[in-house]
Order: C-alpha cells, then structure tokens, then sequence
C-alpha cells in the first residue's frame, strides 16, 4: 500500500469506505505450511510494520527453524507456552489488507483440538483455505477438515497445494491432489472448490505468479481471495430478527434492538412477533444515525413496533407472511466440546439468537466418525465428537433449519453448574409441531390430590455411597412418616434396578438413564400428592441438579449421606466393596467410579456422628420446619 | 435500497451486537474508559448501541495519578458533555506507599497502580463484565483472546479455561464473584479505528496532534515533561519539540514522536506510512516478547 498525497487522502478515504471484507479460515495439519503461509500472506500485503520486523527477525535466530532467513511461521504464532512446543493451540485472528479487499484471518491448528477450534473458525467465517502438503496428498485429515468446514456453514473452499517445490513443481502431482479431493468433496454437498498449486515458502502463487509453474492457469491465491464472490444472498430471505435487548429509556419509548438475520425491513411492514405470533407493523427503524428507510442483513438496528404488544429478549421479529417455524423439540446436529463426555439425559441451557432456555438431549441417533464420514451407534459424545441427536427444550422457540439461516439455526449448550460452554450444534429440523401436542390439563390435579392427603408433597432424595446407610435412614424415616398418617413412598435403587430399570447397566450413560428415569417417576408420584422417599446412590450432580429442575422449588430435599468411604468399605453389607477390589465388579462407586458429593445439600447427615434414629429425628426436624408435616394443598 | 455492508459498517454492527449482549445478560457491567482513541471509539458505539438511551453502564477509569493531564481533563469534559457517570479509582495504597515509574520501574508501577488497582476497582464495585478496548491485531498474543474473556474470582486469566465463541452466541455467564471482560473491538485494526474516528468525527485528546511539547530524550523514546514531578539528570534539559502521541498512557511511559500531523488526515496518512508499530511507544511491553501473555494471567488489562 503506497502513501497517498496528501489531497488524495480523502479520495483515499472514500476508497477504503467501499471496500468489503473477506473473513477465512485456515486450516491444515502440524507442518502442512498453514503458518507459513499466513505470515507470507502478512508480510506481502506489507502491512508488517517494521518493528515487528525487527522482533521477527531476532525471533528466527532465536527459535526459527529457517536458519538466517525469515520463518514466517513466527509470524503468526503467539502464546509463550504454544511457541516452545512448537504449536499452535488455539484460533488466531490476523488482519490483512490490500488495494481491493480487507481480510481477517482466523488461523485454526491441526492438532486433536482441531475439531473444537475448525468448528469455531468456519462458524465466523466466509471461506476455507485447505492446506496439502504435495508430498503427502489428501489425507485423513483433509478429509475431516473438509467435512468440519463445510457442516458448520462454510460454501467456498480453496485447496492450497502446498509444497510444490518439494515435488519439482510437477504438473501431474498437483493433478493428481486435485482429482482426488474433488472426488471425496462430491460427498459433502455443494462446495465450490478453487484449487492453487503453490509454495509457502517460496512465495510461489500466493500473491506474485510462480514461474516454476507455466502450467498453472489460474489466479495466484490473493488474487482469488481478493475476488471471489461468497456466501448467500441473505438479503433476499425473508425478514428475521432477534430480539437483543427491549430500550426502554422513557415511557414514551419503546423499541426493540437487534440485528437482521435476513431479508429486508421498512417501516409500515407488516410483522409477526414469534413465537407468541402476535402481530403488529414495524412503525419506526431507529438507529443514532436518524431513522432509517430501509435496514437488511447484518445491520444492528432498534425497531419500534405500531401496537403495544408483548416482546422480549429471545423473540424473533419476522415478516408477517412468511414467518419461522417454532419448536421445542428439535432434531440436531451437535459438537460436543467439553472434557467430560454428553450422555442423553442431562440437562444443559441452550443458547440460540438471544434465546436462553433449558434443554435436555433426548436421544443420541448416532455419532459420527469425522475421518471416514461413517455414522456409528454411541451412548455418549466425548469431546470432539460430533453426532446426531434429538433435544427437547423447556419451551418453544423460534427457529430455522441451519442450512436456511446460520443465525436462526444455530445454539450452544452451557453446562448449568461451570457455566462453561461445552456443545455447538446446527438445528435440522423440528421433531413435531409443538403447537399441535395440547398439555393436557386434568380437572385433579396435584393441589387437589395433596389437600385430600392433608399433606404437601415432596421428594426427599438421599445421596450416598452404597453402604452409606441411606436404605437405612429411608426405612426408618418412612416408618416415622406412615405413624404420622403421611403417604408416603419408597423407591429404592436395588428394587428399583430390578424391574423398571432392569434393561441398565452402570456405565456413565446407563446412570445417567437411570437416575432420569426415577426423577420422572418420583415426580409422578409427587404429582399424586405423595411424600416420595428416594435412596439412590446417584453419584452425579449434574443427574440430581435434573431431577431438582424437574420439581417445582421448594420440593426436591437433597440428603447428603455421608460416610466416609473407608467406614462403608469396612461395613460392606453386601460384600460389593470385597468383590469390586477384587475386580469382579467394574464402575463401582467410590472404587473405579467417581462420586460428586452435594455441594449445597438441604441436609447433611454425617453417619459417623449420629445414629440412624438421630438422623430421622434431623429428617423429621427439617421437614416440620419447612412446613412439610402440616395439612396444605401446597 | 439496501446496500451490503461495508468493511466499517460490518464492524460497528458487529461491536453493538456484543455491547447489547452484555448489558442484557450481565447484571452489572461498566466500560473501562482509558481515555485513548480506542476507549473513544468504544464509547462512541456504546452510545449508539442503546440510542435513545444513555449507554446502561458507568465508566471506570484506573488513574495511576501519572497520566497526561491533557488526558485527565479530556475525561472529564466527556463524561459531564455525555451524561455518563463515570467511576476514578485511585489504588491509595501504592499512592501511600509512593509507588511510583521513576523509583519503582515500569513493572511495579504498572502492576500496583493500574492491575491491582483494577482488580480493586472491579471487586468494590461488584462489576461482573467489563468492556475493554482491546484488538486483537495489538500484539501477537492478543490475536487469541476471546470477544468475551473469562476471568476467575482472582480475576485470573486461564488460557485452558476460555470458552469457544461460535457464530455470534457469546456466553456471558458467570458465577458469583466471577467476571467477564468484553472486547466490542476485537476485529479492529489500528487503522479502522483511526477511519472511524475520522468519519464518525469523534473528539481524541489533543496529544493525539503534533504540537510543541516540552521532551527529554531517554532510551531512546522521547518523554515529555508533563508537570514538576518528573526528576531530571544534571545534564537533562527539556527541550521543545514538535511531537504527537499513537497511544496515551502514563507520561514518563509513553514515548513521543517527532511529527507534523496536527489534524485527523494527516494523522492517518502519517500512520499508512509508519515506520514503526504503534505498541512500540509503551515502555512495558519492550520488556519481553511474551511478557504479555504473563500480564494477562496476572490480570493486566
Ligand atoms: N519446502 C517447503 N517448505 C515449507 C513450505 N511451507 C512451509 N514449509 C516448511 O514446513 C514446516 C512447517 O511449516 P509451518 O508453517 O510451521 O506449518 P504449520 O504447522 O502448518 O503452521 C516449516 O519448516 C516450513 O518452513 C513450502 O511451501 N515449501
């Protein structure tokens, strides 16, 4: 970029106002070139200042692999901790520039976080630039890029065949690479492939024509980039937005912020608000710039409506005629993205456009095997697993298929306890129309059930390792309960194990099924009206935090059990501990199996301190002065 | 008609999303307002973000006591212009303890009066998302950050522990006594920051334009001599040169450059042809070349 004069600044400036970006992706396996390349990319567009030239430079003497000259790959790579390992871990943003286009650069590695880091690269960007090394070929993990890029969103690819001055510039190799690639890309749906033989290294088409490669015809790579036309034209969908927040400044004020997801919006539109389906028209386009005529895809606009209608923050604003499907039980693709594995089950939040909403993962359909494409039975996504799942939310959104609209149709599962964002996943398609399935509402119901009871009902959940003494307590207690004229109920999980949930093991996912289930039971039970006692061992929070959401608050009692393991292990009642040292039973609790203690139990019996009797008189204590003993519909 | 967005347009878009996100789902936010081009441009599109409101946080600004006090009353005039209130935290201790650039170096100065004194700041006031003016194309390791930054109850950065930001589902959750720092700039470059400002017409502080200043040369880095405290070698005599500033920050830490730029177009096309990066007029970051990596972990903004 040369320095204008000073009078054509302003031309200049009016030159830079027009120009667009391109946001790509980058991504290749450990030695492929992928920094090398970056860090060429920079450093042609000469906007590598010199100072960070001048770093660089000691920086290659220092840790380059290039001998005196420049490694460009030290460009690019940042972390203190990644740079001695000699990787990259993460996605890295670089910026770039040249007469034509603007670029942002989202640099994803190749190592086993690859599929976390790709999908979090191709969701923000425009285009993917594949990296082969021309020695090696299409590898496996072209393949899994590949398919990774183009399931969460990405249309344009440019396969970069690298290393050509390793391979004598032959034609034929390049040829070769290609056929290959576009055989397996056939697979994937409509990607549009642009293919450049090149050298990272040598500079050889990636901005300046290579002169060892006459036959190659095509652009140099920043050529392409500069000039490829991506993406879909969103602005011919119809109107959608999201709900971001409700601006409320004043009582004579009331708009809606947010961005358009797609399509085009004027005032005097006639609008649709979901999934309520309240109807209105938009009456104003307000932005700090003044009211607008017009507002389309990407703009962040605040919209007043003509009718004081109900709308906030997750509904979606949409064209009257033609707006988006709701639901609440969809069917998903889904990234599984956390170190501890997604059993079915569980409950997470879902997040999608503002939406914030509880879920659970029905019904794992199958996983799927990124290098091979081949879809495989699973119980449970481990990180980096991708596979395709049922959800059921807690209520009904509006949505779009993914391929229709990566805004509308895309989430991410937050754990509910870390905060921590552990899945991503592409909505497909909804399981029903949730609309037409009625709740039915019964003229009995749980109020009534209890008050002829003269009781409230409750779940009284005992957690504890096997041996802890919750069978004990639970026997006792429910004793107590019945001299009491209570209705009570046990469910107990060795009787439990054996009807009900006869057809479940005790691996991870098997628990988490088993747990869900007697969550669902005893909240028929309470529904019933009855005191229901459950000594389960339950070995995880996140299985007792469902059962808890389950509930109405107030009626889920956790009882922590606690005895330390080696007291249980020395009582062994059932000779279990004897025989899972012995290795005879596998995942046992406390053994090879892990055990969450409650982190804020409503009760905490420590059966080293106190007798069973004494712990059914702190039961019994507790459940008086919540007010659980006396008569009351609830 | 509606016309694609523009490279300028797509990154103000992009940035009122994310200061929208943060209000509606954070319960108590605040922008730290450093006072620089970058705070201005920040605040600029918080204002747009919430118009007609007023932007639904306070500004917090973490006076070391040593910066510029063109500076200090550029702060002051914007906050009472905006209606914005705006929260001065001083860390009283470092100033008991006379903690200070000159006798305790740049490292100490910069840790207890400007990251200590932020954390302070953030605990007192129970803040649980921050929106700072960082970009990513600053420094190699910033081009990792999240938009959305996730610190400890230490306020600790853990480069492990960041969560994945897909599409544009950002998740500001925390818990309590946990925070968030949010960067609505991430995707700027030095030089559409100064194209914004230019078109948007923004007020920066003044140092920002060539003017004589009164300089003393050390290290190689020109230091001005904003006011009395500044100590002086014998043979140390402040000179007045024609000079301006790319990034503000403490005085005896920010290098001056020789320059004729005294409007905005001249500033930029200066910048176009720089011949330096413009981090290479803070003192702190010459230490070493993954020295900020260590601050961010620390907490350093
Ligand atoms: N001969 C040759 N070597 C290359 C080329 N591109 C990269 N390399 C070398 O391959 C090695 C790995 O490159 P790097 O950019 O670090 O790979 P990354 O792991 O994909 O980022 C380095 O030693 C590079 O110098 C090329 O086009 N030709």
């Amino acid at each position: 970029m040369a320095a204008p004069a000073p009078r054509a600044l302003e031309r200049y400036l009016a030159e830079q106002a027009t120009k667009t970006t391109l946001r790509f992706l980058t991504c290749g396996s450990v030695d492929d070139g992928k920094s090398t390349l970056i860090g060429r990319l920079l450093y042609d567009s000469k906007l590598i200042f010199e100072d960070q030239l001048a770093t660089l430079q000691a920086d290659s003497r220092r840790l380059g692999t290039q001998g005196e000259n420049i490694d460009f790959a030290l460009l690019v790579d940042g972390l203190a901790a990644e740079r001695e390992q000699g990787i990259t871990i993460d996605v890295a943003y670089r910026f770039f520039a040249t007469d034509r286009r603007k670029f942002v650069v989202a640099d994803c590695p190749g190592h086993e976080q690859y599929t976390r880091n790709m999908a979090t690269g191709a969701s923000n960007a425009d285009l993917a630039v594949i990296l082969i090394d021309a020695r090696k070929g299409v590898l496996t993990q072209t393949r899994r890029h590949s398919y990774i890029a183009s399931l969460f969103g990405i249309h344009d690819v440019v396969l970069a065949v690298n290393k050509m001055d390793l391979v004598g510039y032959d034609q034929a190799v390049f040829d070769g690479i290609v056929t290959d690639y576009r055989r397996f890309a056939e697979g994937l749906g409509a990607l549009r492939i642009t293919a450049v033989p090149m050298s990272a290294l040598q500079g050889d088409n990636v901005s300046t024509r290579s002169d060892a490669m006459p036959w190659y015809q095509g652009p140099t790579l920043l050529e392409h980039l500069e000039t490829v036309q991506v993406g879909r034209d969103l602005a011919e969908q119809p109107f959608r937005m999201a709900v971001q927040w409700v601006n409320r400044p004043n009582l004579d004020f009331r708009g809606f912020a947010g961005t358009v997801a797609s399509g085009r919006v004027r005032p005097g539109d006639a609008v649709q608000v979901l999934p309520s389906g309240r109807r209105s028209a938009v009456s104003r386009i307000v932005t700090f710039d003044g009211d607008l005529e017009v507002a389309g895809p990407g703009q962040a606009v605040t919209l007043v409506l003509a009718d004081e209608i109900d709308v906030s923050r997750g509904d979606v604003i949409a064209a009257g005629q033609q707006p988006p499907p709701t639901s609440d039980q969809l069917a998903v693709h889904l990234l599984w993205m956390s170190e501890a594995p997604m059993y079915p089950g569980r409950q997470y939040y879902l997040k999608s456009g503002a939406n914030l909403v509880p879920c659970v993962v029905t019904d794992l359909k199958h996983a799927v095997n990124v290098n091979t494409l081949e879809t495989l039975p699973a119980k449970s996504l481990d990180l980096n697993e991708i596979g395709v799942a049922n959800i059921s939310l807690s209520a009904r959104i509006a949505f779009e298929p993914f391929a229709a609209n990566a805004d509308l149709g895309s989430f991410i599962l937050i754990d509910r306890q870390s905060n921590a964002t552990v899945g991503a996943g592409l909505f497909d398609f909804s399981l029903r129309r949730a609309d037409n399935i009625v709740w039915q509402a019964l003229s009995v119901d749980k109020a009534h059930r209890a008050a002829i009871k003269h009781q409230r009902p409750a779940v009284i959940w005992m957690t504890g390792l096997s041996g802890s003494g919750k069978s004990t307590i639970a026997n006792l207690l429910e004793s107590r309960l019945h001299d009491l004229n209570r209705h009570t109920y046990t469910l107990d999980g060795d009787n439990v194990r054996h009807g009900l949930n006869r057809d479940l093991g005790f691996t991870a996912a098997d628990r988490v099924e088993n747990i869900r289930r007697v969550g669902e039971t005893a909240k028929l039970m309470v529904d019933a009206g009855l005191i229901t006692i459950v000594s389960f061992i339950s070995p995880f929070r996140s299985e007792r935090r469902m059962v808890r959401d389950l509930l109405a608050p107030g009626e889920f009692i956790e009882v922590f059990v606690d005895t330390p393991l080696e007291v249980c292990e020395q009582r062994d009642p059932k000779g279990l501990y004897r025989r899972a040292r012995a290795g005879e039973i596998q995942n046992f609790t406390g053994i090879d199996s892990e055990y969450q203690a409650p982190e804020a139990p409503e009760l905490h019996i420590r059966t080293t301190d106190v007798s069973p009797e004494q712990a059914v008189e702190q039961l019994l204590g507790y459940l008086e002065q919540r007010g659980l003993l006396q008569a009351g519909g609830g | 008609m509606f016309k694609p967005l523009t490279h300028l347009q797509r990154l103000e878009a992009e940035s009122i999303f994310i200061l929208r996100e943060v209000v509606a789902e954070c319960e108590k936010p605040v922008m730290l307002y450093s006072i620089g081009k970058d705070s201005a441009v920040m605040l600029h599109l918080a204002r747009k973000a919430f118009h007609p409101a007023r932007p639904p946080f306070p500004l917090l600004h973490v006076d070391t006591t040593w910066k510029f006090r063109e500076m200090i009353e550029f702060r002051d005039n914007i906050a009472r212009e905006l209606g914005m209130d705006l929260i001065v935290h001083i860390n009283q201790e470092g100033v008991a303890q006379g903690v200070n650039p000159f006798s305790h170096g740049s490292q100490v100065h910069t840790d207890v009066m400007k990251t200590q004194a932020l954390k302070q700041a953030l605990d007192r006031y129970g803040f649980d998302a921050a929106f700072g003016g960082a970009r990513r194309d600053e420094e190699k390791s910033r081009a990792k950050e999240r938009v959305f930054s996730f610190r400890s109850a230490q306020h600790r950065w853990d480069p492990k522990n960041q969560r994945p930001e897909l599409w544009r589902l950002y998740n500001g959750r925390v818990r309590k006594g946990e925070s968030i720092r949010v960067f609505p700039l991430s995707n700027w470059t030095e030089l559409d920051i100064w194209q914004y400002i230019y078109q948007e017409n923004l007020p920066i502080v003044p140092l920002y334009y060539a003017k004589e200043r009164p300089v003393v040369e050390r290290n190689g880095m020109l230091i001005m001599v904003d006011d009395d405290r500044m100590p002086l070698a014998p043979d140390e005599k402040p000179q007045m040169r024609r000079v301006r500033f790319r990034t503000l920050g403490c005085y005896p830490l920010t290098g001056a450059i020789e320059s004729d730029a005294s409007d905005l177009p001249s500033i930029i096309e200066e910048m176009l042809v720089a011949r330096t990066s413009e981090r290479q007029g803070r003192a702190i970051d010459h230490d070493a070349s993954a020295s900020m990596e260590k601050k961010k972990q620390e907490g350093y903004f």
